[in-house]
């Protein structure tokens, strides 16, 4: 079966010649129009086309967004916050950078119908601090919307009004988990809160209620204000509704970043035809398809089981090139969709380096707050480490799948998971080459083996 | 610490983006960076003093995110993603070669206090891997012979000042 | 006073098969201290904000099963009972609140691996400081290693390094690798002393404790942190290697620095305190204790210790010098100056003096500034006991001007002071001269030195008796190490003058002296000394309700509307 075609709803204007991501440009091709729309509009009927639309969160997570709306605290006469997780930082993620380059009024547009809908009057991008020509982009951006009364105190002549800012942030992978964000944004040391009884849409920013949804999320709102929920619930499969982005990096021939609609596109046809296929005289080993936090696919399993088509259950027997990239097949095969970062490593890769970069990012990123999470990733990072650099052992391997195993669950926040899952994905999947590292490496190392750790 | 008239006036504005000051903290920080080259004690204590905080609420800001340094750099930051995807595409071997052409090691500053040259965590542009920023400019697939070229420019550009 | 819970406070849990019935806001580590049942922890403290992150006192939990749609319960058919639905990832304790059904497994496999877990984990980068680190013995992490931990570990790579001697202040010192993060120091500073001096800089598992350079970790609060870390991370600087607290005895008392009466444990080996440290009370100091009253126990080895019985200046015994100082009361004119730092009983004793000798008694105030927290503006500990064993009648003044004056006018001839130095209320050296002093106390003062029989007595740490606090709560002292050698218990000195002055035999201890108080004073009726609960009793302040205290409020006592009132 042939790949699709793309489908290019948010990343319509990307690398578009002559698109550029000033107001009037914007404007000359529908822009704020369905702003327009939307204001005129009751609140409780654009939440309810999300909900119709059955958005899944963009940011990694995929937790439906109607959900999250719908679970803000409207009661407590405290002001509702909407803030944007614009702190792209999950390893093999690069889609809402460009959309915050190239074409920011779509994201402010999303964020104006977001916040018009749950009744925001102040909303905070918070932008990763490594991102400083974006920052300065969307405040042009936000000044030229605010002038044209797309933001501000009073939106195109209605009585509603809400203010946007930019808020940088200055290099905390962890600032990118929301409790983590809103201690950021609050000024102090970004610790995720303990869930109960910090729940974002109860007590978030400043203790008050608070929506984060992703760039590429709020993106998708705007399109759904435009076309209507039921409409957009059609665009994808069921359950997995809409387009994604897929960024594929790696050793692949075509690298880059690809809007599909989420499922209609199996990993095979993403990474042989859309993106080429393996480099020159190699053969794809290994994938991570969700960002580094998830589970990572070695080229040559199978995946069996049932899975409910329509109103049937019925048999599934997948390799790798098999799986659909929707949120609900990954999961099912034991990995997860993520971000949408796709990492490609061939036959190049010694898995037990890899391994080691990925533990020495998250050993880096870790905050430090919870036992588990703070001397897990370290001591992981330290046990790779050594394997690379000194003194590997055949137990090794199951030294660090034992360690893993002590952090996932274990911890106020979901990095426990996303440190833990890699290494006992790598050991799951790849455990024969932890227990023959110690041997191989006495071989002389390839020419083009990348330096990993 | 005297900053400059344009960075008091920015530090006021963005005072007003938040009902809480201390929400202020990270972009003030950011403000006096680029003021003043680094954050130094008296910055932090500065810092601390207008937002009606304890120094060591600032500190603590300082020492966590890891663009904020307490030293002076060298006039150009080189900063090279170590993260998988660009470390399979030779992200190590790029670092090497800026770390050669300039004669220092990672985290210094080099002789003559050209360049600071150091990995970063993933930059969010892995489809062009190996990626690199240079101040607050992104430079995509930097192999190890465009790292030599852009090694070059930034002597040509330390040469015209 | 205890008030019971009315029913619908309670919320019924289950904590390992037992039911138990806990007020609404009750977390489960709570709940099942109350059913005997040890949930670790090493973050949580029951007086600070709860933030969840040493992850120990993770358990199982559970909600019983119904049926979605029709509520109804669903039961299991093997037990009968209604089916409870457990959770597949463990929850912390001490953030899980009591609600209607809750179930919690604390011995499941699942629990035993995650405290080893955890475990693990905290020793992977913590020092094999045991044999040298002051916290041994009272040591969070070896206890629970102990009790909860593999028994080995699997670690092989090198240990994080840190500042491992930081002088953080005057009285604490910080080993920053022994530090488990576990953040209680910070909030206790940002929290309760409101001195928000700490912080942990770096990141990750390099995360470290540190003061700003240049501030210190110097309110008269720091050495809470010490009491509160679970590790040997923050130590007292004047405990430090001083004593394994294995070999001390603890004794129950309170802190005389002022009349909020904090209760304390005096720590001590063979006659010698080594420390002090809170005792807690949720009435009165809840955990806590102010740095400036766990140094008092340096003055039982001070300089100016009075140590021999002196008549006329030169040494004497007891029974010699309450003979003649009955000599000199007998002789007319004499005058009480009694202490508002003496004990309830001592109190009731010179009050027996003074109707014995005919003489009247005062009381010397000692006001400074409260500091809303564990001190109070009055730094005299009882004297609420003298208005209440009728010693006084009013409150004292700083300065003693009636009896200066009765002094010049001739009317008084013998001052016996309890403990309180004259010259320092405002008596001059002429007036001093003038009369004949009889001293009892602890420490040389100008009155001691002028005093023509002179006997010393014990500090607080070397006797028992009681207290009564601002709140007007009486609390007992007991006796921790032997009075030095050459000083005389202040209840047998006094009874002996008592009875030698012309009044009634009394008994020269607590225990004998009680059913004598409780009998003639209201306030302590129908009261036994050894009824006393540790926490203290609330007694009735009606008779005293006028009077213009100077506390104002602080921990847990607001000060009488009438104050709020006049300000």
């Amino acid at each position: 079966m042939p790949a699709p075609a793309q489908h290019r709803l948010i990343f319509k204007h990307i690398d578009e010649a002559g698109y550029s991501n000033d107001l009037a440009c914007y404007v000359r091709n529908g822009g704020y129009e369905i702003l327009r729309k939307a204001v005129t509009r009751k609140p409780e009927e654009l939440i309810d086309e999300v909900k119709k639309s059955g958005l899944r969160g963009r940011g990694g997570a995929g937790f439906p967004c109607g959900v999250k709306w719908s679970l803000v605290d409207r009661k407590s006469g405290k002001p509702i916050y909407l803030v944007v997780n614009a702190d792209e930082s999950e390893p093999g993620t690069f889609k809402d950078r460009y959309i915050m380059h190239q074409d920011p009024h779509q994201l402010i547009e999303g964020i104006m119908i977001s916040c018009f809908a749950n009744n925001v009057k102040v909303a905070y991008i918070y932008i990763r601090g490594e991102f400083p020509a974006g920052a300065r982009i969307l405040e042009q951006a936000i000044a030229e919307a605010r002038a044209a009364n797309y933001v501000g105190p009073s939106i195109l002549g209605t009585a509603y009004g809400c203010e946007i800012y930019v808020h940088r942030g200055a290099g905390a992978y962890i600032c990118g988990e929301e409790t983590g964000l809103i201690e950021s944004l609050e000024g102090k040391r970004p610790y995720p809160r303990i869930k109960p009884p910090y729940f974002p849409a109860v007590l978030g920013l400043y203790q008050c209620p608070t929506i984060v949804n992703n760039v590429e999320t709020l993106c998708h709102v705007k399109h759904i204000a435009d076309m209507g929920g039921e409409a957009y619930a059609k665009i994808g499969t069921p359950g997995n509704t809409g387009t994604r982005i897929l960024c594929v990096s790696g050793h692949v021939q075509r690298p880059g970043y690809y809007e599909f609609e989420v499922g209609k596109c199996t990993l095979g046809q993403l990474l042989h035809e859309v993106c080429g296929g393996p480099l020159p005289g190699r053969t794809f080993k290994a994938v991570i398809p969700g960002g580094s936090s998830a589970k990572i696919l070695r080229f040559g399993e199978r995946f069996k089981g049932k899975r409910k088509v329509g109103a049937e259950m019925a048999d599934y027997d997948w390799g790798v090139e098999d799986i659909p990239m929707d949120f609900d097949s990954l999961a099912m095969i034991g990995s997860m969709g993520g971000s949408g970062g796709v990492i490609v490593m061939d036959d190049s890769v010694s898995m037990v380096e890899a391994l080691g970069n990925i533990n020495a990012f998250y050993s880096h990123e870790s905050c430090g707050q919870c036992t588990p999470c703070r001397e897990g990733s370290l001591w992981m990072k330290k046990i790779t480490a050594r394997m690379v650099h000194g003194a590997a052992r055949p137990e090794d391997g199951q030294l660090l799948k034992s360690v893993a195993d002590q952090i996932a669950g274990r911890t106020i926040c979901a990095f426990g998971e996303a440190c833990a899952w890699p290494t006992q994905s790598f050991i799951a999947k790849f455990g024969d080459e932890f227990k023959g590292y110690a041997e191989a490496k006495k071989a002389p190392r390839a020419v083009d083996a990348p330096e990993l750790v | 610490m005297e900053l400059k008239p344009e960075t008091l006036r920015a530090i006021d504005e963005v005072v007003t983006h938040y009902p809480v000051k201390r929400s202020a903290a990270l972009p003030l920080l950011h403000l006096v960076q680029a003021d003043q080259g680094y954050i130094s004690a008296g910055a932090v204590e500065w810092i601390a003093a207008r937002l009606d905080l304890e120094p060591i609420n600032i500190y603590e800001l300082v020492t966590f995110y890891p663009m904020f340094r307490q030293q002076p750099i060298g006039r150009r930051h080189i900063k090279v993603c170590r993260t998988l995807s660009c470390a399979i595409m030779g992200g190590y071997r790029t670092c090497a070669e800026f770390q050669k052409q300039f004669g220092t090691g990672l985290g210094e500053v080099s002789p003559g206090g050209e360049v600071t040259v150091e990995f970063v965590e993933c930059l969010a542009s892995c489809g062009t891997a190996p990626v690199v920023m240079i101040d607050d400019e992104l430079h995509q697939k930097v192999d190890v012979a465009r790292a030599q070229a852009l090694s070059a420019q930034i002597r040509a550009e330390a040469g015209a000042h | 006073m205890i008030q019971p819970a009315t029913p619908t406070d309670l919320i019924t849990v289950n904590i390992d098969g037992r039911e138990i019935a806990v007020p609404k806001g009750t977390n489960m580590i709570e709940a099942a201290r109350r059913v005997n049942v040890d949930v670790p922890f090493y973050c949580y403290h029951q007086k600070l904000s709860v933030v969840g992150n040493c992850r120990m006192c993770l358990v199982e939990m559970g909600m019983p099963a119904v049926d979605p749609a029709t509520k109804a319960p669903i039961m299991d058919p093997a037990t009968g009972k209604q089916k409870v639905n457990w959770m597949p990832r463990p929850t912390i304790a001490c953030a899980t609140n009591a609600s209607p059904g809750l179930h919690i497994r604390t011995t499941s496999p699942m629990v035993k691996d995650c405290r080893e877990g955890v475990m693990e984990f905290l020793l992977i980068n913590h020092p094999l400081d045991c044999p040298i680190c002051d916290q041994a013995g009272e040591c969070k992490l070896q206890e629970q290693a102990t009790g909860y931990g593999r028994g080995y570990s699997r670690f092989i790579e090198q240990k994080n390094v840190k500042p491992k001697r930081t002088q953080l202040g005057p009285r604490v010192t910080l080993d920053d690798e022994r530090c488990i993060l576990c953040s209680r120091c910070i909030r206790f500073s940002k929290e309760i002393a409101k001195d928000d001096v700490l912080g942990f800089t770096d990141r990750g598992s390099y995360s470290t404790l540190t003061c700003y350079p240049g501030k210190k970790l110097e309110n008269n609060y720091s050495l809470n942190t010490v009491d509160i870390c679970p590790v040997g991370a923050l130590t007292s600087t004047d405990f430090r290697f001083k004593m394994r607290v294995w070999f001390l005895k603890q004794t129950d008392s309170i802190d005389m620095e002022s009349s909020v009466g904090a209760n304390t444990v005096v720590w001590s080996r063979e006659g010698v305190v080594y420390r002090i440290t809170p005792r807690q009370n949720d009435a009165v100091n809840d955990t806590w204790m102010a740095d400036s009253g766990r140094v008092l126990y340096k003055a039982v080895r001070g300089s100016g210790r009075l140590e021999s019985v002196r008549v006329n200046g030169a040494e004497s015994a007891l029974d010699f010098a309450v003979a003649a100082a009955v000599e000199l009361i007998k002789a007319g004119g004499a005058a009480v100056v009694g202490s508002g730092r003496s004990s309830v009983e001592e109190q009731f004793l010179a009050k027996k003096l003074a109707a014995a000798a005919q003489a009247p008694a005062w009381l010397v105030s000692r006001v400074g500034e409260g500091d809303k927290l564990l001190i109070s503006a009055d730094r005299n500990p009882n004297v609420r006991g003298a208005l209440v064993t009728g010693l006084i009648d009013r409150l004292p003044g700083d300065r003693l001007d009636e009896l200066a004056a009765q002094i010049d006018a001739g009317t008084v001839r013998t001052v016996v002071a309890l403990g309180e130095d004259l010259a320092a209320a405002g008596l001059t050296s002429a007036q001093l001269a003038k009369v004949a002093i009889i001293y009892l106390g602890t420490h040389a003062n100008p009155t001691s030195e002028a005093a023509r029989v002179l006997i010393p007595t014990l500090t607080v740490f070397e006797k028992h008796g009681t207290v009564v606090n601002q709140q007007f709560r009486i609390q007992r002292f007991a006796k921790a190490v032997p009075g030095v050698s050459g000083a005389t218990d202040d209840l047998l000195a006094l009874a002996k003058l008592v009875a030698a002055a012309g009044g009634p035999a009394l008994g020269a201890d607590v225990g004998s002296l009680w059913p004598v108080i409780a009998a003639e004073v209201p306030a302590l009726a129908t009261m036994a000394y050894g009824n006393i609960p540790d926490t203290g009793l609330l007694l009735d302040a009606a008779p005293w309700a006028g009077l213009p205290f100077v506390e104002g409020p602080t921990l847990h006592y607001q000060a009488p509307a009438k104050e709020a009132a006049r300000a």
